[in-house]
């Protein structure tokens, strides 16, 4: 256990040190979604109240994508000068290594959610209607459902062709009720009408699940030969 | 072995012409919805089948991921490629039911985005399938597929929490199908079983046999000085 948790905070800092210094994934990832923001707002120009209807698509459609563009960045770094061979050979915990890319993905994602959500409010004149406090909640456990696995699509598609399309065609999938119940639960929240509890404790048993599946089969998949 | 099969594609063949008989003029028209009615003998069959085979899917790749044997990714491969084609059958059939009877092509109830994300789930796994072309291949694909199982509960139940539009199965209820639309209903659900099992034991043969191929191909390639030729049986296209 110790040894686990000491890994993982090695190889996070790490990631988080290289990011810092190139700020690669963040500053794409950031202009995306400020893109998506521009287009989307040009191609609806939604009154106040219809924004309090489709925001929650739009901001979570938006980043999605932009987790999509540090998702495919997550292990690439890895695979030059052959580190992930190495990792595999070594007697460190295959679960630290995906415990660190899943947090490094997930604090990025959530700078990104930071930065963005004034704009957001900017652009759509949001006000919420309902408790806004429950954001947090909805934002955390979204993130952390988009994040851990496409984490773990983006290892399973290493190996394939054309890897940067594949990750999508997967992650889209299986991400389905884990996106629907962020958009519920935002708009909601947002236009006050009935209680976003349901979503939450579905998006909390998402979460479970598959941080639970993920762990369980990534040293499968990382030594899968 | 060959026997058992000879004797399923006879049964199988029996059994289609006999349900298609029932289907389209033995079992009587219905009062309200009148002929359009009688898809039902077909689409439902077509998703008993297709749950089937994605659920052999799912054994075979946890058998797989289990004890790595060749014939239990090669059952999965089969599976899932015949499970798709009638998941296809079932998502094509429901609409033309829905228009005339719902007034609707399509809605978002339970029962309709549970299939819709099983048929999505299970393109995605074909499409890793196909871009893969390592010896890892049969570990991430039954991987994905224990992702899928594990993602399908928590569709029906997000869905779920809407009100649902489909009809609510009417076996059971007792009184309320003439007797004669359920005999030519479980005849139809036998006989897509009988042709849904038949498919995938072909397609089943017809991996392991490929399989054969390539391996006799790389010993080939091994043992001769001259490389084998590049060409590939079947329908593979050269890599």
């Amino acid at each position: 256990m110790n040894s686990l948790w000491a890994v993982t905070l090695a190889t996070l800092k790490k990631d988080i040190r290289l990011e810092w210094r190139s700020k690669d994934a963040l500053n794409s990832m950031l202009f995306f979604s400020l893109l998506v923001v521009v287009i989307f707002s040009f191609s609806f120009d939604p009154t106040a109240e219809e924004s309090r209807q489709i925001a929650g698509g739009l901001v979570w459609v938006a980043f999605l994508f932009a987790a999509v563009v540090a998702l495919n960045q997550t292990w690439a770094r890895e695979l030059r000068n052959q580190v992930l061979d190495a990792y595999r050979v070594s007697p460190a915990p295959a679960n630290a290594l995906f415990l660190a890319k899943a947090l490094g993905n997930f604090i990025f994602v959530i700078v990104l959610e930071a930065v963005m959500t004034p704009l957001f409010i900017v652009f759509y004149n949001l006000r919420a209607l309902g408790p806004a406090w429950q954001l947090i909640p909805v934002g955390i456990l979204g993130t952390w459902a988009l994040v851990v696995n496409g984490t773990f699509f983006a290892a399973l598609s290493l190996r394939t062709r054309s890897r940067e399309i594949m990750l999508p065609l997967l992650l889209f999938p299986i991400s389905i009720p884990a996106i629907q119940g962020m958009v519920e639960a935002t708009r909601i929240i947002l236009s006050g009408d009935g209680s976003a509890r349901f979503w939450i404790v579905l998006l909390l048993t998402y979460d479970v699940v598959f941080t639970t599946a993920c762990l369980g089969l990534f040293e499968t998949v990382l030594q899968a030969e | 072995m060959k026997r058992l099969f000879t004797f399923l594609s006879i049964v199988t063949a029996i059994l289609l012409v006999y349900g298609l008989y029932q289907a389209l003029v033995a079992a009587p028209t219905e009062r309200t919805m009148g002929d359009v009615q009688r898809i039902f003998y077909y689409h439902v069959p077509s998703a008993w089948t297709a749950f089937c085979l994605f659920f052999t899917n799912l054994i075979a790749s946890i058998v797989y991921l289990a004890t790595k044997r060749m014939k239990a990714d090669a059952l999965a491969v089969a599976s899932a490629e015949v499970g798709v084609v009638f998941c296809t059958i079932v998502l094509v059939t429901g609409p033309i039911w829905a228009r005339p009877v719902w007034g609707i092509w399509w809605t978002w109830d339970v029962r309709l985005t549970t299939t819709l994300v099983l048929w999505l789930i299970y393109v995605s796994y074909l499409v890793l399938r196909r871009f893969s072309d390592t010896a890892q291949t049969p570990i991430l694909a039954a991987v994905l597929a224990v992702f899928g199982a594990l993602d399908v509960p928590i569709v029906y139940f997000s869905i779920w929490f809407f009100r649902t539009q489909h009809p609510q199965p009417v076996m059971g209820r007792g009184g309320s199908l003439d007797p004669r639309m359920l005999h030519a209903f479980l005849i139809n659900l036998l006989a897509f079983s009988c042709f849904g099992a038949l498919v995938c034991w072909s397609r089943y043969r017809l991996e392991l046999l490929h399989r054969e191929v390539e391996e006799a191909h790389a010993m080939a390639s091994l043992s001769d000085a001259e490389p084998a030729k590049a060409t590939l049986p079947l329908n593979r296209s050269p890599r």
